[in-house]
């Protein structure tokens, strides 16, 4: 009626606010469609049982199929109590019911007595949400169909007039038809079909908001489950791709992967895979992750698909991990399951409950093929999108593992390049077949956002837990286990044999110096000798003058030689 | 109980209710109806009782009521429903399961 946009009515279903953008269209009729069992009665009533409790907006269900007490049963499984809701007032159940062998016709009627019903009904409680379920039973019992159109015409438009938010659920129709007896021209602002459809044995049930006048709303096909806590429509998350990139890091429990990694691990809320051949190591790495977390005091939440939560302990416990105490400290929750026996999405949507319900800091998930049942890539890469979203939303660092092929193939990576593209850090972890034993390497093939470690490392499991060390790389072949002991020994005798050469080098330089000084200190002495040779040289050539002139004057005085002739 | 022709020598064997919407058209139209088939077929043996629903909505739902005007035949049994003016006397009776009366 406005003209800023169209003003809606949350319905309180998770995900179909989300899809919608708020929700069903407020004060107006929405068309529920879809084939029978595919969760039309269970949206319908949801709608209403959400609104009288959480948005203080009482309803009038009105059913032309189901009576009262069987729906009241039927969604007593779902936590809601019809019966409860009915005595506040918040709820009102009335069935409508046309039996066509009872009824003759004769003359011109309407249906105006229905109207007096849902109106007294509205009344009687205020109501503002309105549910028809499934109205279209009124073709059946009513043989004029012209009047029963112009009526449910005239019935919805009547709806809209009172401001009542109304569901109306419609049967599918053959072939193109949305419903049986065309229903969606009446009802034009909003139209949802339900689809259930089996795949791989596997029954999955999708929601689409095939039209929604005046708004944006999701047009993809969402998987839906009807579960403990009644309908969810999935995507959880929404239609952008908005969530915040905290820069904190938290350690992914093996601190040499952490050296790897920048030194710091992983970015809270990043996502990390962990694949690899089987027998690599992953569900060690997944435990690392998952004790580290509940060291640091937050929950983990641990998806398995191949062993069972006790199984899980026991084979921890080999490796060093305790893990029996975090879950008895209400820290871990581990989630043993075989997938498969589920469609893919309803097990999604059971792990976003969980996990909204657990609110985990950490989650990981042991091995994500086994969500698949054969691999199916191109279902599996949607489905972990919306898982790998919400949880970053959330801000959950997630851990996945993923199985790659055998041994066989050369380049085990390629096999998981689908999914790869969703994950911030990478890790794989291979065999390497050498010298008649089989080793693991490790090695980060990517890690966005931070400085990253390209060297392969050994990956050693322990009854410590797992340790790093780094790989030899030989001229052409990488060494790992006893090859790479092998090697240590070598270098360390080679180094051993380098020292002795050297403490024999040096000796002999040393005694060679101390006959050198020897030379040095004789020369030196010589030329001591020398010296004073020299200086005794001198005085006795002056002595020997002096000596020389004193003997010619004593002749010259003797001979009393002419003294002036000097 | 007996405010219709009491011919008090043969009890009431039918029960009849009309639903109506006020005074429509549709809604005297299908008294006016009800009255002359009964006074012409069942005279004596039938007692009305008239519910406006823009008075009592909330008997709507005992009797199921949908389409108006609707005659419930509540006595005898199987309960049985005409919708429409009744307007087509034939299909009254037969709605009604009596017999006609051949004048």
């Amino acid at each position: 009626m406005t003209d800023a946009g169209v003003a809606k009515a949350a319905t309180g279903i998770i995900g179909l606010d989300e899809i919608t953008g708020g929700g069903l269209p407020a004060g107006r009729p929405t068309l529920v469609c879809g084939s029978a069992g595919c969760g039309k009665t269970m949206l319908a009533i949801e709608f209403l049982v959400r609104g009288a409790t959480q948005f203080d907006e009482p309803g009038v269900f009105m059913m032309f199929e189901e009576s009262a007490a069987e729906l009241a049963a039927n969604v007593r499984s779902l936590g809601f109590d019809l019966n409860a809701l009915t005595a506040q007032k918040k709820l009102l159940l009335d069935h409508v019911h046309i039996e066509r062998s009872e009824i003759e016709e004769t003359g011109e009627y309407d249906l105006e007595g229905l109207f007096i019903r849902m109106g007294h009904a509205i009344d009687s409680i205020g109501a503002k949400r309105v549910v028809l379920d499934t109205v279209e039973a009124l073709f059946a019992g009513l043989p004029n169909h012209a009047i029963l159109r112009s009526e449910l015409r005239r019935l919805f438009r009547w709806l809209k007039e009172r401001g009542m938010t109304a569901i109306i659920t419609g049967e599918k129709g053959e072939g193109q038809a949305i419903t049986r007896y065309g229903l969606e021209e009446y009802v034009a602002d909003c139209v949802i079909t339900l689809d259930q459809r089996v795949q791989e044995q596997i029954a999955t049930r999708r929601l689409r908001v095939l039209k929604y006048r005046g708004t944006a709303h999701g047009t993809n096909e969402y998987p839906f489950l009807i579960g403990e806590r009644g309908f969810s429509v999935l995507p959880i998350t929404s239609l952008r791709l908005d969530h915040e990139a905290p820069l904190q890091r938290i350690s992914t429990g093996v601190a040499k992967i952490d050296e790897m990694l920048g030194g710091q691990g992983v970015f809270r809320g990043s996502s990390v895979m962990v694949s690899g051949s089987p027998g690599t190591g992953k569900s060690s790495i997944a435990a690392h992750f998952v004790d580290a977390a509940c060291r640091r005091g937050e929950r983990a939440l641990m998806f398995a698909y191949e062993e069972s939560a006790a199984q899980i302990v026991r084979n921890m416990r080999s490796v060093g991990i305790d893990l029996e105490r975090w879950v008895k400290a209400g820290l871990l929750q581990l989630r043993a399951s075989r997938p498969t026996l589920q469609g893919l999405e309803q097990h999604l949507v059971a792990m976003h409950d969980l996990v909204s319900e657990f609110r985990p800091g950490v989650v990981a998930v042991d091995p994500i093929n086994n969500l698949s049942i054969d691999r199916l890539e191109a279902q599996m890469k949607p489905t972990l999108m919306r898982l790998i979203d919400f949880l970053k939303q959330q801000q959950i660092t997630a851990l996945f593992t993923s199985l790659s092929a055998g041994e066989g193939s050369t380049m085990p990576e390629t096999t998981e390049v689908g999914v790869s593209s969703l994950m911030d850090t990478w890790l794989l972890l291979r065999n390497v077949e050498f010298n008649g034993e089989r080793n693991r390497t490790l090695y980060v093939m990517k890690s966005r956002g931070m400085r990253h470690s390209n060297q392969v490392r050994e990956f050693l499991l322990s009854d410590t837990g797992i340790d790093l060390v780094d790989v030899y790389l030989g001229a052409d072949q990488v060494l790992t286990g006893t090859a790479r002991v092998a090697q240590v020994a070598q270098e360390r005798a080679a180094a051993e044999l380098r020292k002795h050469d050297q403490e024999r080098k040096l000796r002999q330089l040393a005694i060679k110096r101390a006959a050198l000084e020897a030379q040095i200190a004789a020369l030196r002495a010589e030329a001591e000798t020398t010296a004073a040779e020299e200086r005794l040289a001198v005085t006795e050539a002056a002595l020997q003058e002096t000596l020389a002139r004193e003997t010619s004057e004593t002749i010259s005085d003797l001979r009393r030689a002419d003294t002036t002739r000097k | 109980m007996d405010d219709h022709d009491a011919v008090a020598k043969t009890p009431i064997e039918f029960e009849l209710r009309l639903y109506v919407a006020g005074q429509s058209k549709k809604s005297l139209a299908a008294f006016a109806n009800l009255r002359r088939i009964c006074e012409m077929h069942l005279a004596g043996q039938y007692r009305i009782e008239i519910i406006d629903l823009l008075k009592t909505p909330q008997l709507a739902a005992g009797d199921q009521i949908l389409a108006l005007p609707t005659l419930v035949r509540r006595l005898p049994e199987p309960i049985k429903k005409i919708i429409g003016d009744l307007s087509n006397e034939e299909r009254v009776l037969v709605g009604l399961d009596i017999q006609p009366v051949r004048a």
